[in-house]
């Protein structure tokens, strides 16, 4: 059995703001494996962009307090000193974000920006980073790679600007993916095209990646095993066809049925949460869903559910009384 | 079949609309000939993806943005014939609501000021009466007059936001209401709320709606008819039911397929488009589709295609339609 | 269903500091309207029987020039060429340069673009030797010099008040308050103006602390209200040439004193506009 390539336990993040310490991040932890797929999935709120700042160690360490353990490949990472992690940032773990208008340097081409990159970190020759660099565009789907090459970011359409995005996480092979939001704010089409280029260069690759989103869709088709976060917590974490089959955090239910579905027949009611989530600063004493929960009881409020495995094994859940 | 809705004579009767932007020295016609009707109590959506011109013809119908070329009847009356006194008065019976609940809402003002400002602008009613209409208002949309009316927009979320922004639209009791990506920028689960409200009101107010957005589940969820837009002309019209299942644009069957479905038993395969969509600036002859079209012969890039009726209901703009 | 909204504990205050300072302006500033019904010697009254560059004093509370004018006087009367200066000018240039501007990026157009160029083009021009040179054809009285700074200011003003316009024109509300009918000057009154007044208004102090000192500086060199009047900037210049025995006495109370008041002024006026600057500058809404 391989060690998994991933391994967070009991991360808790605190950030520092004037009305009181936020909770960003409560306890959380998870695993993965090299070649394999994980799905964070989670509202605005949830923790989840945190999170996965957090495991890359790109948190301000000013304001932000993080406890307990991230290691990579064996190695832990949590409040390591910039200087260890930019060893590995871009060459090992590598992170493609959602607006790629503001993560690509607008003055710069973006050929240069790849080949830049790839000569940090691979120290190569002008040349060699040049093919590299074709190379990459080509297999991130971008067409005539070599007019392109001169390009400007916002010379670009906002899925070509993803694809060099990609592109550049990608140079130097890394071993684990972190895409946050990759696709939100594209066009449904474009998304289809990102989402697939991805899964199909995590396959080539064998890499492992994460992919951070709202959209259960999208996790739905493209993810081993999902995470589901609500106010700083993991809710319930399965393999993706057993949660979809048998969840049984009630948020999980409640959050699919809010989803208008293109299989539903028009004006169908959505089952819409009501209420707002928690208030980080002060969490509640119980079950963070609970005011919200349709299944509440008194035990919910008072007491905070741990995270437990239900019957299927990888099948794990924060309810006391979870729906079977 | 006959639709008793078709009979009647429509709300609103948009007829070859054309609006150009310049931009620098070409000009973008983001909206190139675009017709359609709305009858009174339906909801129409319109749905594409982004540079389709979808938000352009919503802004143009309420006359925000004024047509280049191009007939848009409301109520019997053709609004290109009134005079700016004239058009000025109908703005109180077509409001629309906007993507951004923060930028909508006046950041310096106070809600209740905020709702009441068409009666004010409009002089409706005295100070008491104002008060008490928009105290009703803001209590249909969920929001405690009491305690909300008094703040300023930043203590709210963005969901509350939206819910302002609708009570302001619809305190003028317009007959037809426009809503330009109203739940894109809110989280899933406030989404539900906002297109139940939507519901809610509908039928409260005897309505009619349309409903512009990019995301066909939202969309079909909320609509009696569709109709899918790309750059900047229709390609299809047709109920939502039977446009979401038999699909006659191959436009509208690559929508439909890319979409993504929180259901990992999913059998769609996406229909990957090729390419980017093209500039507005420099469209392609004939159908605009073309380029990216599996199904393109020379024809499409010699005549364009006129939205022709293929159903009772159903019109679709393509010389080759799915089927045929 | 009803949804609450969150009640923001940290509503910033303006602190103790600030209203101080808004203290010693208003204080300035009126004593400067009351001067004369105020138990001062005369401030051009050469008193002889008065010591000459006496220190502070009975008497003579701050003390005696080389004319053995009363400076404490001539402090407060001078008050009023810096004062009407400033706030004159300030408001001079708003005028021209601030409506204007509102009124253009909102509309935009060809007059917006016109506008706009013409402004970066004054801009270019040095406005000190401007304002010296219409200044010497034209004459040195107090609203002379007053009006033309002010015109001189404008084109920054308008700078500033068209970005700041700009940057709300373009929001949502503005849309939706078209949509619902208003007209185009209730749009600018009541949807634009409240949020640019704070940038504007701190904008504002700033140029008036600005255009203070270019007064100063005038009179300094000679070249603006002519003595006897009082005004800080004459007493400068009247005061340099007696800080080291210059003409043979030395007097360093008759820079001091006008000194000291300037830059009190001055750096109250940065202080409130600065924290009037940080208070209105909520971050707005959280999703």
């Amino acid at each position: 059995m391989t060690a998994p390539l991933l391994e967070v336990t009991d991360l808790h993040v605190r950030f520092a703001t004037p009305r009181g310490d936020v909770h960003a991040v409560q306890g959380v932890s998870l695993e993965l494996a090299q070649g394999r797929t994980l799905g964070i999935v989670g509202e605005s709120g949830s923790g989840k962009t945190v999170l996965s700042r957090a495991i890359m160690g790109l948190l301000p360490r000013h304001s932000a307090a993080m406890t307990g353990s991230v290691r990579f490949d064996g190695t832990e990472i949590l409040n390591a000193p910039d200087r260890q992690l930019r060893k590995l940032w871009g060459t090992q773990i590598a992170m493609v974000f959602q607006d790629p208008m503001t993560s690509l340097n607008p003055v710069q081409r973006i050929g240069h920006q790849i080949t830049e990159h790839v000569r940090i970190h691979l120290g190569v020759g002008r040349d060699e980073a040049k093919e590299t660099a074709l190379s990459l565009l080509m297999q991130v789907g971008i067409p005539s790679p070599v007019e392109r090459y001169g390009s400007y970011p916002h010379q670009l359409s906002g899925g070509m600007r993803q694809r060099v995005m990609i592109a550049i996480a990608l140079a130097c092979a890394p071993r684990l993916l972190m895409a946050d939001e990759p696709t939100t704010g594209l066009d449904v089409t474009v998304q289809a095209q990102i989402l697939n280029l991805l899964s199909t260069l995590q396959r080539d690759r064998q890499m492992a990646m994460i992919l951070v989103t709202h959209d259960l869709g999208v996790v739905a088709t493209r993810t081993d095993e999902i995470i589901v976060m609500y106010a700083g917590n993991v809710v319930e974490r399965a393999p993706t066809d057993v949660l979809f089959r048998e969840m049984s955090m009630p948020y999980t239910e409640a959050l699919l049925r809010s989803m208008p579905r293109i299989s539903n027949p028009s004006h169908t009611r959505l089952d819409s949460i009501e209420g707002r989530p928690p208030d980080l600063i002060n969490p509640p004493a119980g079950c963070p869903f609970a005011p919200r929960c349709p299944y509440a009881q008194s035990r919910c409020h008072n007491e905070k559910p741990p995270l437990v495995e239900g019957a299927v094994p990888g099948h794990s859940y924060a309810c006391w009384f979870p729906i079977s | 079949m006959t639709d008793p809705a078709e009979a009647a004579a429509p709300l609103l009767r948009v007829e070859d609309l054309y609006v150009s932007f310049a931009k620098g020295r070409s000009a973008v016609q983001a909206v190139a000939g675009v017709s359609f009707d709305i009858y009174a109590g339906e909801t129409l959506g319109l749905v594409g993806e982004s540079g389709c011109g979808k938000s352009t013809t919503g802004r143009a119908i309420v006359q925000v943005e004024k047509p280049t070329s191009g007939k848009i009847t409301f109520d019997g009356t053709e609004l290109t014939t009134l005079g700016r006194g004239e058009l000025r008065t109908l703005r109180t019976q077509v409001q629309m609501i906007f993507q951004d609940p923060i930028s909508s809402l006046n950041p310096r003002r106070r809600v209740n000021d905020i709702v009441a400002e068409p009666l004010t602008i409009w002089k409706i009613g005295t100070k008491e009466e104002r008060a008490t209409r928009v105290n009703a208002m803001l209590d249909s949309v969920g929001i405690d007059p009491y305690i909300a009316g008094n703040r300023r927009p930043r203590e709210f979320s963005g969901g509350q936001c939206q819910r302002i922004s609708i009570a302001r639209a619809l305190v003028l009791q317009p007959k037809l209401l426009v809503c330009d990506e109203i739940v894109s920028a809110l989280d899933v689960s406030v989404q539900a709320q906002i297109l139940n409200l939507l519901e809610d009101l509908k039928a409260a107010h005897g309505l009619t709606v349309l409903f512009i957005a990019h995301d066909l589940a939202v969309v079909k969820n909320v609509s009696d008819r569709v109709a899918v837009m790309y750059l900047g002309r229709l390609c299809e019209v047709a109920p939502s039911d039977l446009l979401y299942e038999v699909p006659a644009h191959h436009y509208t069957a690559a929508l439909l397929s890319s979409a993504v479905e929180p259901d990992p038993e999913t059998t769609r395969t996406p229909v990957i488009l090729a390419g980017e969509p093209p500039s507005p600036i420099n469209p392609p002859s004939g159908c605009r589709f073309r380029t990216r079209c599996p199904r393109a012969e020379p024809r499409c890039a010699a005549e364009v295609p006129e939205l022709r009726t293929i159903a009772p209901g159903h019109q679709v703009a393509c010389h080759f339609p799915i089927g045929s | 269903m009803t949804d609450e909204p969150d009640h923001d504990p940290t509503t910033k205050r303006l602190g103790f500091f600030f209203w101080l300072c808004v203290g010693f302006i208003a204080l300035v500033v009126l004593l400067a309207l009351i001067a004369n019904l105020l138990p001062l010697p005369d401030p051009t009254f050469q008193n002889y029987s008065a010591p000459q560059n006496a220190g502070p004093g009975w008497g003579h509370l701050l003390g005696t020039d080389d004319l053995n004018r009363d400076i404490f006087s001539r402090l407060i009367f001078g008050s009023r060429v810096s004062l009407v200066v400033g706030f004159g000018s300030a408001l001079i240039g708003m005028l021209i340069g601030g409506v204007p501007a509102m009124i253009s990026a909102y509309r935009r157009g060809r007059t917006d673009t016109f506008l706009n160029t013409t402004s970066y083009v004054l801009l270019a021009f040095p406005a000190l030797i401007g304002v010296i040179a219409i200044g010497e054809f034209w004459g040195h009285q107090l609203w002379k010099i007053t009006l033309v700074i002010g015109i001189f200011s404008a084109p920054l003003i308008f700078r500033v008040v068209r970005a700041s316009t700009l940057s709300y024109a373009t929001r949502d509300f503005v849309m939706a308050a078209k949509a619902l009918g208003a007209s185009d000057r209730r749009i600018l009154a009541r949807e634009i103006l409240p949020n640019i007044l704070p940038t504007v208004v701190s904008f504002g102090l700033i140029v008036v602390a600005t255009l203070i000192v270019l007064e100063g500086t005038l009179a300094f060199l000679g070249l603006s209200v002519p003595p006897p009047t009082p005004s800080w900037g004459n007493m400068l210049n009247e005061g340099s040439s007696l800080l080291a025995g210059g003409k043979g006495q030395t007097n360093p109370w008759l820079v001091i004193f006008p000194a000291g008041a300037m830059f009190l002024l001055l750096f109250s006026l940065n202080v409130v506009a600065d924290r009037l600057r940080s208070y209105f500058d909520v971050t707005e809404v959280k999703l």
